[in-house]
């Protein structure tokens, strides 16, 4: 049931942080999806995040949103993707939706719980989805078995973390104030934003938005459960088109294996 | 008739609003919240307001009876004339209040969204006035189509981000102002233009925008002696209509709500949200959206820029849903009518949008002399702006006056 849980738990076993590549559906094309998802399992992915195109990604950088308006312009559509994402559930560690609300409330939100819960998906990230506005939605998906990821931001309260304390799968921890993309380096305030986490929620706490290197991976991988790569492997995939699953392999591969030198080295 | 007190404390009015941003923005909209609370209840800061409104804006602006129009359509007609204020229209209303909001709270830098760039000009203008420094994000489509509103805001020391994704125009410009926001949010205030975005935003730009209908009640009852049996006012994102409607929203008065249907609702190139009245969830609210069955965000269509935006306050959703309000929607080439009209009947040029007011009591004109109608029109902008767009529109269609 738990399936986030167990892969940060054999993660931590293994004495190593999880590793937790994104890639947005519809990008090149869907039809590729299974096979980036394949590789990213290969090179070893603890879990993987499935980036649902929008129109409007107001959380995300120009590398994210210019797959999206891509994957949509090639008319990628939600219930396509959830077909596709229920091919591939059964071979590849748990898989978590990244969408924006509207997408979701456009589709109902019982009708996607189901759906996404037929088609194998653990959980849904939405990040314009506020912990305060998705009691709804997280009890919703809740009954369908799948986690509303609690996400904490630099800005967050003490009564936020307390809040999402009640949440499922793993908090994922935003290491900056500002939008997806790569950076040239890990915030300084991450320590202190994991430390906070754990001061009140139990769950696994991963970080995200701007770790692009395996050193940034690696330096992430000392303090949080976690490490979410997006932006950088996108635009590994952007940068070779027409072999992205080799290269999104490598990349990956590069990524796992300097979280395993830091369980070796520690 | 509705009495109940809108939005709540979750910000909801009704099913609608809310706020949808990501966890980042949260303690900040809290705090402007609070901050926003505090200084309405404080004396000094209402009374700093008033004065900017009155020596700087130009305040009260004056309501006079449209006697030409009124003659030709059998029918008294109202004009509340926006379009008198410093910058041309409404929009300077909110934005020197949100910008003295802002110095209160100890914000150094300014940001808005702007679609043709009026809103982005109020912002700059209210900057400029209290020295801060504004950033002004607009589509790059909207950029080349209003290079003379660009230019303004550059006078006015304001520096114009051209955004480049999406569709390159207000909705576009607008995440981009709220990405700025999520960067930026410990020392930046972001100066939104209508009654659209996140709790408190909605409540507080309609906040803002009343003075219009307190002026208006005040002006009407003194002028006519009568209520008025009518309110018209065109809806975009909505805070013109939004700030006369709300000081009325207990008289027995019909609030009446002008959207753009663009080449026609049919056509499905218009702007005219309530009329589709699809919820959804965009730039921080649950409203009604153009979007398709994926929930993907449609792109508006208008002859006015100031109309073309695929989302409505949520108030306005609220005012529909609960039916104190009626949502109609006018077409471009009924808009360029009446702007010709009213130009000629009361040498006032309005602003396209404005037209799209003026059009709808124009077309309604038998029904409301039935029924005796005292009609007060929102002029929320003046023409100048279109002066342009329009010779190009009629000379590329040969339609027109200058033929």
């Amino acid at each position: 049931m738990d399936r986030i849980g167990q892969a940060f738990r054999t993660a931590r076993a293994e004495g190593r942080a999880a590793l937790i590549p994104y890639v947005t559906a519809g990008y090149p094309t869907l039809e590729q999806l299974p096979g980036l998802v394949r590789s990213l399992t290969r090179a070893g992915a603890d879990v993987i995040e499935i980036g649902i195109p929008f129109s409007d990604p107001l959380a995300d950088g120009p590398i994210l949103q210019r797959a999206a308006t891509e994957a949509l312009a090639a008319g990628t559509r939600v219930r396509d993707v959830l077909r596709v994402v229920s091919q591939i559930s059964t071979e590849a560690p748990p898989l978590v939706f990244l969408t924006y609300i509207n997408p979701v409330f456009r589709y109902g939100i019982e009708e996607f719980a189901r759906d996404s819960a037929q088609a194998g998906v653990a959980g849904w990230i939405i990040p314009d989805l506020p912990w305060l506005e998705s009691r709804a939605v997280r009890d919703t998906a809740q009954q369908y078995g799948i986690a509303l990821i609690p996400l904490a931001a630099p800005t967050s309260t003490d009564q936020h973390l307390k809040a999402i304390a009640h949440g499922h799968g793993f908090v994922y921890g935003v290491s900056v104030t500002g939008v997806t993309g790569v950076r040239d380096a890990v915030d300084t305030g991450v320590e202190t934003l994991v430390a906070r986490v754990k001061n009140f929620v139990d769950l696994p706490v991963a970080v995200g938005f701007g770790i692009s290197t395996p050193a940034q991976a690696r330096e992430v991988g000392r303090v949080a459960d976690g490490v979410i790569v997006g932006s950088a492997l996108v635009k590994t995939i952007a940068d070779h088109r027409d072999a992205c699953e080799e290269a999104a392999y490598q990349f990956v591969r590069g990524l796992r294996e300097a979280l395993d030198n830091l369980s070796a080295k520690a | 008739m509705a009495t109940k007190r809108v939005p709540d404390q979750r910000g909801r009015f009704g099913p609608f609003g809310g706020r949808y941003v990501p966890e980042t923005l949260m303690p900040a909209l809290d705090e402007l919240s609070r901050q926003y609370g505090d200084a309405r209840r404080d004396p000094e800061f209402r009374r700093e307001l008033e004065l900017l409104l009155k020596d700087y804006v130009g305040r009260p602006t004056p309501l006079r009876r449209a006697d030409q129009m009124s003659q030709a359509l059998g029918l008294d007609v109202f004009l509340k004339r926006e379009d008198l204020n410093h910058t041309g229209a409404h929009k300077i209303n909110n934005t020197v209040g949100q910008v003295l909001l802002a110095r209160r709270m100890g914000k150094t830098r300014i940001i808005a969204e702007t679609g043709a760039g009026q809103h982005g000009v109020a912002t700059a203008t209210a900057a400029a006035l209290f020295g801060l420094k504004a950033e002004i994000y607009m589509g790059s489509e909207d950029v080349r189509r209003q290079a003379l509103n660009v230019y303004r805001m550059k006078l006015l020391g304001a520096q114009v981000h051209p955004v480049e994704s999406g569709t390159r125009t207000l909705k576009d410009a607008t995440n981009e102002a709220i990405r700025d926001w999520v960067t930026n949010v410990r020392d930046t205030f972001y100066v939104i233009g209508s009654v659209v975005g996140p709790h408190p935003y909605p409540m507080m730009v309609r906040d803002f925008q009343s003075v219009i209908g307190k002026e208006a009640r005040r002006q009407i009852l003194k002028v006519s002696g009568h209520m008025p049996s009518h309110i018209v006012a065109s809806v975009g994102g909505g805070s013109n209509s939004m700030g006369i409607f709300y000081p009325f929203r207990h008289d027995p008065v019909q609030l009446i709500g002008v959207e753009a249907a663009g080449e026609g609702v049919e056509t499905g190139r218009h702007a005219a949200s309530i009329q589709v009245a699809e919820p959804g969830i965009l730039h921080g609210s649950l409203s009604y959206l153009l979007q398709d069955a994926d929930g993907q965000i449609q792109p508006a269509h208008s002859i006015s820029a100031g109309l073309d935006y695929p989302g409505v306050g949520p108030e306005h959703a609220y005012l529909h849903h609960t039916g104190r309000a009626q949502y109609v929607a006018i077409r471009d080439d009924q808009a360029l009518r009446a702007f010709h009209q009213l130009s000629e009947w009361e040498g006032i040029i309005p602003a396209l949008e404005s037209a799209h007011a003026v059009a709808w009591v124009i077309e309604q004109a038998g029904r409301l002399q039935a029924e005796g109608g005292r009609v007060l029109i929102n002029l929320s902008g003046r023409g100048d702006k279109d002066v342009d767009q329009v010779f190009q529109y009629e000379s590329e269609k040969g339609v027109g006056r200058h033929g």
